[in-house]
């Protein structure tokens, strides 16, 4: 791809602004969005930047985030680029349609700012909104800073499309969509040579007739399935290619995951979103006091890029997985999921696994909190069980 | 790293001026990261933001509980909340009021600094006569009395944060804190930084 030369302007914005002028500059056609806390100042830019762009764009208010996906999926069937942002409550009241718009194979993007659930009514940051729409046939990314979430949705449109699947872009409520932090501006230009216009296979048209969502028989029922699986699993090694045109055009890139100081640990620290950006300083501090410890940030959790996850932890020897989330009567749901990876491992070469649940309803991730988890996981044998730190 | 917590009231424009800080202090050439306390913000209760400032990228993604300076839009906020709390030693304490810094008691380990910010809004017309608007001339005063950045960087924090004519009047204002605070002695911001302009 040709690689636009042009001056790029750094702004001090927060994560949801940051998602807001990225659902902007990818010239999404119908954006549909109810507001809720802590999602609420992002529908507020965007519906402040299309204001300002007349024709640009069909801002469509609606009375529920049910609403909003059911608008996003007639939207997309119509051929349009569709956007939505929710947060919590919003996102399981979505739940039946997300199903839908997998099953539909439209790439709509949604951004959704993780949020606890209630009861207790909580507005602060945790992952079981978006986890617990993990088997919804949606890619999801969790994100680490207001770059990272302007670059990530900008890329999933480009990927969903590329796949008919849709995307779930995910930043922590408040640690980042209430955050200010420099974010490098691309421009119109840029964004239109990355993300072309989309022009889909089958699309509801008036002069062309066609009827979609019918009722569909035994015989054909698993197989479409299937198919979504597969356009899934095809988003794990597809997504580097996206990464790769992004980075000749910006010069910045994320990968499914990203190591730091993993390369020589025997001791690896897994974690998603911003306590990724906290622990790299756990890391150090360990580091320092001669422990061979590294991070590995899970950036995308669906598709589980299990096949990498095996590569890169083949022979460590620990393996300690924070999860800000609970699959209640179960465990973390990183800690589970990574087990499954590793067992197609031989045993021999798989790490112990340690899981920790934290952080839930917006507790603080801070370094000795993170902290005492390692000092946790060296002191004990694993457990079977994901042990709560308070 | 230096870490630095505002003290306001709801409307009084803590977070705004948080951003406005941070949007002076990245055009001076630091990294920087603010954010408000992650709360339910209502007027005329308590409202705190957080801002830090590095020389490199900024990875600690928690909240501030040991801020190097801090700055309290309204004296009265003293008498409800410790806006002390957590305050390292030597850090500067920056408060609206019309009292010297010498009235402010039991602030020995630190260095305190008083501005009229209210009188100063008030002159300029930001906000109303009876509830003047004092965040922007609360960032013109800290410039001032940390020399963290420039009066320049703080008007194109402002410039860039609010829009029409009344960017001028805020930076009239923030300028008019900036010169009671900087005053005649304050060294060159780059002599003190050592950072680019």
């Amino acid at each position: 791809m040709m690689r636009v030369e042009e001056k790029t302007a750094v702004r001090v914005i927060t994560g949801n602004e940051a998602a807001a002028w990225a659902a902007f500059l990818a010239r999404s056609q119908v954006i549909a969005s109810y507001p809720i806390t802590p999602q609420t100042s992002l529908i507020e830019t965007l519906a402040s930047l299309t204001a300002k762009a007349p024709g640009r764009c069909r801002f469509i208010n609606v009375e529920s985030e049910h609403s909003a996906m059911a608008a996003c999926i007639a939207a997309a069937t119509a051929g349009a680029r569709a956007f939505t942002a929710t947060s919590s409550q919003g996102l399981l009241l979505m739940h039946e349609l997300l199903h839908w718009a997998s099953g539909a194979r439209l790439p709509i993007v949604l951004v959704n700012v993780n949020r606890a659930t209630a009861p207790g009514w909580n507005i602060w940051t945790d992952q079981n909104d978006s986890m617990s729409q993990r088997d919804t046939g949606w890619i999801q990314f969790y994100c680490e800073s207001a770059q990272e979430v302007l670059d990530t949705v900008i890329q999933s449109y480009r990927l969903s499309e590329e796949l008919r699947v849709p995307s779930m872009v995910i930043l922590d409520a408040f640690f980042l969509s209430h955050t200010a932090e420099p974010v490098e501006m691309p421009s119109q230009d840029l964004v239109d040579c990355f993300l072309p216009p989309w022009s889909p296979e089958f699309l509801l048209d008036v002069d062309n007739p066609a009827a979609f969502g019918g009722l569909l028989g035994i015989d054909h029922y698993q197989e479409m399935r299937g198919d979504l699986h597969e356009a899934l699993h095809a988003a794990a090694t597809r997504v580097e290619g996206v990464d790769l045109a992004w980075k000749e055009l910006t010069g910045r890139s994320y990968g499914t995951i990203e190591e730091y100081r993993c390369g020589d640990a025997d001791i690896v620290l897994m974690t998603v979103a911003t306590a990724s950006s906290t622990a790299r300083l756990v890391v150090d501090s360990f580091r320092e006091r001669g422990v061979g410890i590294g991070r590995l940030k899970l950036r995308m959790f669906r598709p589980f890029p299990d096949e990498l996850l095996r590569e890169r932890l083949r022979g460590k020897r620990h393996l300690i997985v924070l999860d800000r989330n609970c699959s209640y009567g179960s465990n973390g749901i990183l800690f589970t999921e990574i087990k499954g990876a590793l067992y197609g491992l031989p045993e021999a070469e798989r790490p112990q696994v340690h899981g920790y649940i934290s952080g839930l309803g917006g507790r603080d991730l801070t370094p000795a909190r993170i902290e005492s988890m390692v000092e946790h996981a060296l002191n004990h044998a694993a457990e079977e069980r994901s042990v709560w730190i308070g | 790293m230096i870490e630095i917590r505002i003290h306001g009231r709801g409307g009084q424009g803590a977070v705004v001026a948080s951003l406005i800080l941070a949007r002076a202090a990245h055009h001076q050439g630091w990294e920087v990261q603010v954010f408000p306390e992650f709360g339910v913000e209502r007027r005329g209760a308590p409202v705190t933001a957080f801002a830090r400032l590095d020389r490199q990228p900024i990875y600690l993604r928690s909240k501030v509980y040991e801020p190097d300076h801090v700055i309290v839009f309204d004296p009265g906020l003293k008498e409800s909340i410790d806006v002390t709390a957590g305050l390292k030693d030597n850090g500067w304490i920056l408060v609206n009021t019309s009292s010297p810094p010498e009235a402010i008691r039991n602030l020995e380990r630190f260095r305190p600094a008083t501005i009229d910010a209210t009188g100063i809004a008030a002159k300029y017309k930001i906000g109303t006569a009876t509830a003047p608007i004092v965040n922007t001339t609360m960032v013109g005063a800290f410039a001032g009395v940390s020399g963290l950045f420039s009066m320049e960087s703080v008007a194109a924090g402002i410039r860039e944060t609010i829009q029409g004519p009344a960017a001028a009047l805020n930076i009239a204002a923030a300028s008019e804190a900036y010169q009671v605070c900087a005053g005649p002695s304050r060294p060159p911001v780059e002599a003190e930084t050592g950072i680019r302009q």
